[in-house]
């Protein structure tokens, strides 16, 4: 979270870090350096995030906009659950889309789910705001909460990174880089 | 004096011969006084057979055509074997063998199974009231209550339409309403055997219950011919094991023609071989509730306990440290915590205190002195630093409801301290205290959204008050409506007033 990895004094621990658990998944849908982080709380609900080594969070970009239509047929801004049992909400998988972000060079992502379970809501902060997302892309700047099935909470964990596993990951894609240029 | 009129002579007879005891021949024939009833069972027999044998032959003669159980009046006097035609008469040796040795005298009363017999007299009550003691309860009133098997209702039915039809011969009329009930006359003599045995008084509206339940499982069937007739007032019932309830029956009961009833149950009712049998004796006394005020003074204490998936997350908790103490004292069962809402883990409570009631459940010791309270909260007080309470009281189960109301109508009142990374002076947060009524719209918390509906409701933040600690920390006080969800107050009014300011939470 710090860029100045040697601070002299401590870091005061975040809200984030107070209440989550980091999870990553690097090169989502195979496209590289499109890594998500996921914000699991203690009481299992997940917030889904860009890892700050995604392509949208690196300097320079401008997002021109972000949909949450996804496909002709399904809006994730139409998601509506009612009661304590949350029904009604969008089910995603691993892979489902949660939304499309277009930016000024051209470039389209997508950002998915990267765990199974209900949609609870989108933020629509960043649909109107979008730099928001690129400022606070842990907090405010968050892209979807998800709350997975209770049998499931645990297990949505092993197919993710830890925060160790992943900068092990971006220290060998430095290094590859590095390697070939 | 006797109770019994002429008028009754024939029905008294009747029913004496058919197996029926002396108090329910009282009952049918109207009796509504307690104290006959109240005699002893011996001098009861003896009495009604002075009366009746006025006309002892002709009766003899009557009764010519008698349903298989005839008693003859002199028999009653004599040995403890009665002779009758199937054998029966002689009261089986139950668990309550002395008391039934002596009241072998008759049979088992074809009407009330012996309830009116051996279990309405002292012995009897004096079993009851051993137990009673033995439990350890205490108490200065009881009320006492009585369960009987449902097919005590149709043999009363029974015995109805018997006694209907004979005095509708003498061209008299007996409605139900002139019978004595069972349970009723049951009570009259039981009463004040029980006040008298245990030295307390009996009470409708006490809280301390004692409960005798009855069963006669030689005629658990009787009921089961109206389930043929009548199949529409029997719904089987999930958790109960039959579904011949007393309600049911009388229902039924109620249902059926004449001409079907007597069709399928025999009338007279034929008089069974054992009596009845006690299900269960039992005591309970109701929930006695304690109120008062806590401190949270730990901010790793949870107000229940911690437990995922079998393994307690933290040590104690707030209920406990105070629950323990009184479920020992009180010497209750168990017990249910709740207050006027409630804080997090790592929160303090400081202040007045949050309020809180414990409901204490079957409590064995009700009674303490204002002094005895005091003891108590400073045992509690003294048994941790973690909480300490306070104004501990005794209260009705009317206080859960106004503490409860508490909840969503009073306001709260919270100390944040609140760190700035940038720099500030005093004069940055003094407008702060100038909001007044501020209107947010809460989201519901990420914290508790696994639990609790997605939804937004709107808040009132009344008033704040800041208070300059250094460069980088504020303590900021604020005044809440109920139900405010505190990170996300501060969030929103912070972060809407005060941009540069990164906030703690």
């Amino acid at each position: 979270m710090a860029t100045d990895p040697e601070a002299a004094e401590p870091v005061v621990p975040s809200l984030v870090d107070r209440y989550f658990t980091r999870w990553y998944k690097a090169d989502v849908k195979g496209k590289s350096c499109e890594d998500h982080c996921i914000l699991q709380h203690s009481n299992r609900i997940c917030v889904i995030t860009l890892a700050e080594s995604h392509p949208v969070l690196q300097s320079g970009k401008t997002i021109k906009s972000i949909s949450y239509q996804i496909s002709t047929n399904c809006s994730r801004l139409q998601n509506k659950v009612s009661g304590k049992f949350k029904r009604g909400a969008q089910f995603l998988t691993e892979l489902a889309p949660l939304c499309k972000i277009y930016c000024s060079d051209g470039e389209e992502y997508t950002v998915s789910s990267c765990v199974r379970g209900r949609l609870m809501e989108v933020n629509e902060n960043i649909l109107h705001k979008p730099s928001i997302l690129q400022e606070k892309p842990s907090t405010e700047g968050y892209i979807a909460v998800v709350l997975p099935k209770f049998e499931e909470s645990k297990s949505i964990t092993e197919g993710l990174l830890t925060q160790k596993q992943y900068e092990e990951v971006m220290v060998k894609r430095i290094n590859a880089t590095t390697a070939t240029s | 004096m006797f109770p019994l009129t002429e008028e009754s002579k024939r029905v008294a007879q009747l029913l004496l011969n058919t197996g029926t005891c002396p108090r329910c021949i009282f009952r049918f024939c109207g009796v509504d006084f307690h104290a006959p009833y109240k005699l002893p069972y011996k001098e009861l027999l003896s009495e009604l057979q002075k009366f009746l044998e006025t006309e002892k032959d002709e009766l003899i003669l009557e009764v010519m055509n008698p349903p298989p159980k005839k008693i003859r009046l002199q028999e009653l006097e004599d040995s403890v074997d009665n002779l009758s035609q199937n054998g029966e008469g002689r009261i089986s040796v139950s668990q309550d063998g002395s008391i039934a040795s002596k009241i072998s005298n008759l049979n088992v009363c074809n009407i009330c199974l012996g309830i009116l017999q051996e279990f309405c007299e002292k012995d009897f009550v004096k079993k009851v009231c051993q137990k009673v003691e033995a439990s350890g309860f205490e108490f200065t009133s009881l009320v006492f209550s009585v369960s009987f098997p449902p097919q005590l209702s149709v043999r009363e039915h029974a015995a109805w339409l018997l006694v209907k039809q004979e005095m509708g011969k003498q061209s008299l009329s007996l409605g139900r309403d002139d019978i004595v009930q069972l349970k009723e006359a049951y009570k009259w003599i039981t009463h004040p055997l029980f006040s008298e045995e245990l030295g307390v008084p009996i009470d409708g509206k006490s809280l301390f219950e004692v409960s005798v339940v009855f069963a006669h499982p030689e005629t658990v069937e009787d009921c089961h011919f109206l389930a043929a007739k009548c199949p529409d007032c029997f719904k089987p019932a999930k958790n109960k094991q039959s579904v011949f309830t007393r309600m049911a029956v009388m229902k039924a009961l109620n249902k059926i023609k004449e001409e079907d009833f007597l069709k399928q149950f025999p009338c007279p009712p034929n008089s069974p071989k054992a009596t009845c049998t006690v299900l269960e004796i039992e005591c309970a006394h109701g929930a006695v509730f304690v109120a008062g005020r806590y401190n949270k003074y730990s901010r790793n204490l949870p107000q229940t306990p911690w437990i995922i998936d079998g393994e307690r997350k933290l040590e104690s908790s707030v209920e406990e440290l105070i629950s323990d103490h009184l479920l020992t004292v009180f010497k209750a069962e168990s017990f249910n915590f709740s207050s006027s809402g409630r804080e997090d883990v790592d929160v303090r409570t400081l202040g007045n205190g949050r309020p809180f009631a414990i409901e204490l459940v079957n409590p064995h010791r009700v009674h303490f002195t204002s002094q005895e309270i005091k003891e108590l909260q400073q045992k509690i007080n003294n048994s941790s630093n973690k909480i300490q309470v306070r104004d501990l009281q005794l209260v009705t189960r009317e206080a859960i409801g106004h503490m409860k109301e508490g909840e969503e109508e009073k306001t709260k009142t919270y100390s944040a301290l609140i760190w700035t990374d940038k720099v500030i002076q005093r004069k940055d947060i003094e407008f702060l205290n100038d909001i007044k009524d501020l209107k947010i719209d809460q989201k519901t918390p990420l914290r508790v959204l696994h639990r609790r509906p997605l939804a937004v409701r709107a808040r009132v933040i009344h008033s704040m008050e800041s208070h300059y600690v250094d460069e980088h920390h504020f303590r900021l006080h604020l005044k809440t409506q109920a139900g405010t969800a505190l990170p996300g107050a501060e969030h929103t009014v912070l972060r809407k007033y005060f941009r540069w300011i990164h906030l703690l939470s």
